[in-house]
């Protein structure tokens, strides 16, 4: 639907190369990268505030690399907002609706009903400079949906907003791409990226270095950046149950593992931190309340000491010292118990 | 904890002896004229007529000359070309130069013979000696505060309400008159009211350009050589007293309009 082939940008001294990306209708796809790896510019060069120096861009099939920014059906929403502060919220929103073919009444209409979808009714005549950055965001999307465009762009969304408004906004999200929105989202935040995710592109240095689903970006990194930027060796696809007094994440069906808290999600991601793992020859008597045993299945030296990949039923890697291994006469094929607290596991609804 | 410097004592005894400098003349002057003697002089049909003239020519040139000052200012703002200081300069060129000398230089740009000249006899408009010759010669010595306010308006204004305005449908004129032109308003007001004040207290140049009629700058300075300090004296207290309240009065109303501006700038564009 809508298609970059290889795109080149040149802005100062910084170059988007070859970026190629392909977002089906309906996709919720996440350009993740760090500050500064030109994530921005590709959305920037989607909405058209940027010509490419090579390259097409395709939206159902039309070219649209030079089309002018007015007629693109693309909506931006900016990492700033860029909510006009001289505007109410309501000419805010309405300030797209310009020129439209629509009655006064239908355009009131449609304003009333997008500040309804976005929850944002009572602020209608308030200025920008009385709103949180949560309502401002908030107000920006609303102003860019009224257009109905076909693919919506975010720049950062989530940036500096604090958890409660965080989930709030993603939730709100994720509604819009299950009503068929279809939505490029630019965030350095892997977490954000696992939660909202259908398709994940990971950009560095103005390159796309890997895309693909989040279980693919994330357990089979192709390059060193991608697997130390995405940092997880222990990543699981999980449904979540609840249990009396604590609640569990199931992983391929099989194994369960007792995570902190209740989670809002039935389904997730689950991130251990191969170095919280502690490996011990019996099981031990501890405040972790994971444990299970294993076969050692392969010993890798790694920068930090050497790292054990250990099947319990799924595969899990841990970061012991050369001296722990000596210690613990780790070998391939013996057996060996693993810990964990419900603390060292992070659960990422998605 | 904020400590009581020494130096902050000689910073503030400096001050208030500039603050002592500028009141001074102005206070002076004020406590020498007699209240009987500013109100027979408000009655003298030449004050008024000469008061009256330079407010209208003053506020004529501020306002045509700004339809295409502004436009300038937003390119100097927001693009990059080349010979962009040269522009710069050449724009600053009014402030610098003795204004006699730019009467002088006015004077042969719109005298009868000159080619606009020419082109103003005929459309019946004639600039030497007129009003219309007064208006360009405030105009040429007062625009470079306008077009400075304006440019540090535009400049402030973040690209990225210009780049959201766009992608919400604007065509460029139109984020130019909604988004643009509303978010620098403040400091193109500032520049307006500096153009119209600088423009009315223009002397050299207009005195080349139109001694007839006289606007009070000229007559004060006539009536000081013809009749000395004292003749002199009710019409500047007069003009300055008039000229505070317009400048009070605009300040006011644009003041009004003003809304809390919140003055974005631009991130890191990756």
């Amino acid at each position: 639907m809508l298609e970059l082939r290889d795109i080149s940008v040149t802005l100062g001294n910084f170059s988007l190369k070859s970026i190629n990306i392909t977002v089906e209708k309906g996709d919720y796809f996440i350009l993740l990268g760090v500050s500064g790896a030109g994530k921005s510019m590709v959305l920037e060069t989607i909405a058209g505030l940027l010509s490419p120096g090579k390259g097409s861009i395709f939206l159902e099939g039309r070219d649209i690399t030079y089309e002018k920014i007015q007629k693109r059906s693309i909506g931006l929403v900016f990492q700033d907002h860029a909510v006009f502060p001289h505007m109410t919220v309501k000419e805010n929103i309405a300030y797209s609706l310009y020129g439209m073919h629509k009655s006064p009444s239908e355009k009131k209409n449609k304003i009333l009903k997008i500040a309804e979808q976005i929850s944002i009714s009572s602020l209608l005549s308030r200025k920008p400079s009385t709103l949180s950055g949560g309502e401002l965001q908030r107000v920006a999307l609303a102003r860019t949906l009224i257009q109905e465009p076909k693919v919506l762009l975010l720049d950062e969304p989530l940036v500096s907003m604090d958890t409660q408004l965080r989930s709030e906004l993603r939730g709100l999200l994720r509604r819009l791409n299950r009503n068929g929105q279809t939505i490029v989202h630019v965030t350095h935040d892997y977490e954000e990226a696992l939660s909202l995710g259908g398709k994940i592109a990971v950009i560095n240095n103005g390159e796309i270095l890997q895309t693909g689903s989040p279980m693919e970006v994330f357990q089979q990194p192709k390059s060193e950046f991608v697997a130390h930027f995405t940092g997880a060796k222990n990543f699981f696809r999980v449904k979540t149950s609840k249990d009396a007094d604590h609640s569990n994440a199931i992983v391929n069906d099989k194994i369960s593992i007792w995570i902190p808290g209740e989670p809002d999600e039935n389904s997730g991601y689950v991130i251990i931190r191969a170095e919280d793992i502690i490996l011990s020859r019996q099981r031990i008597d501890s405040s972790a309340v994971n444990n299970f045993e294993g076969t050692v299945k392969d010993i890798i030296p790694s920068r930090t000491g050497v790292e054990v990949l250990i099947d319990i039923g799924i595969l899990i890697h841990a970061i012991i010292t050369r001296e722990s291994m000596n210690h613990l006469e780790i070998a391939e094929g013996n057996l060996i118990w693993i810990s964990l607290k419900a603390s060292a596991i992070r659960f990422i609804p998605a | 904890m904020n400590k009581f410097q020494p130096i902050q004592l000689v910073f503030i005894l400096l001050g208030a002896l500039i603050l002592l400098f500028i009141i001074s003349p102005l206070l002076g002057m004020f406590l020498a004229t007699s209240p009987v003697s500013l109100f027979e002089t408000a009655k003298e049909t030449e004050v008024q007529q000469s008061i009256w003239l330079t407010l209208w020519t003053s506020m004529l040139a501020t306002i045509v000359f700004a339809f295409a000052a502004i436009p300038l200012s937003y390119l100097m703002a927001r693009k990059t070309f080349p010979l962009k200081k040269l522009i710069m300069g050449i724009i600053d060129l009014p402030v610098v130069i003795p204004h006699s000398a730019a009467g002088i230089a006015i004077l042969g740009f719109v005298s009868r013979n000159s080619v606009l000249g020419k082109i103003g006899s005929f459309i019946g408009l004639d600039f030497v000696g007129k009003p219309a010759g007064i208006a360009v010669a405030m105009a040429f010595v007062s625009i470079p505060y306008l077009i400075n306010a304006a440019r540090d308006g535009f400049s402030g204004v973040s690209v990225r309400f210009e780049n959201a305005a766009l992608s919400l449908g604007a065509s460029p004129s139109r984020v130019f008159f909604t988004v643009s032109l509303p978010l620098a308003w403040r400091n193109i007001v500032s520049g307006l009211i500096l153009m119209f004040a600088r423009g009315m207290s223009e002397f050299g140049a207009i005195i080349v350009v139109a001694y007839h009629p006289m606007v009070t700058p000229v007559l004060i300075y006539e009536r000081f050589g013809a009749f000395g300090l004292k003749y002199a004296r009710p019409v500047s207290v007069l003009f300055i007293s008039i000229s505070l309240a317009v400048f009070i009065i605009l300040r006011f109303l644009s003041r009004e309009k003003e809304s809390p501006v919140l003055f974005q700038k631009d991130k890191d564009n990756k």
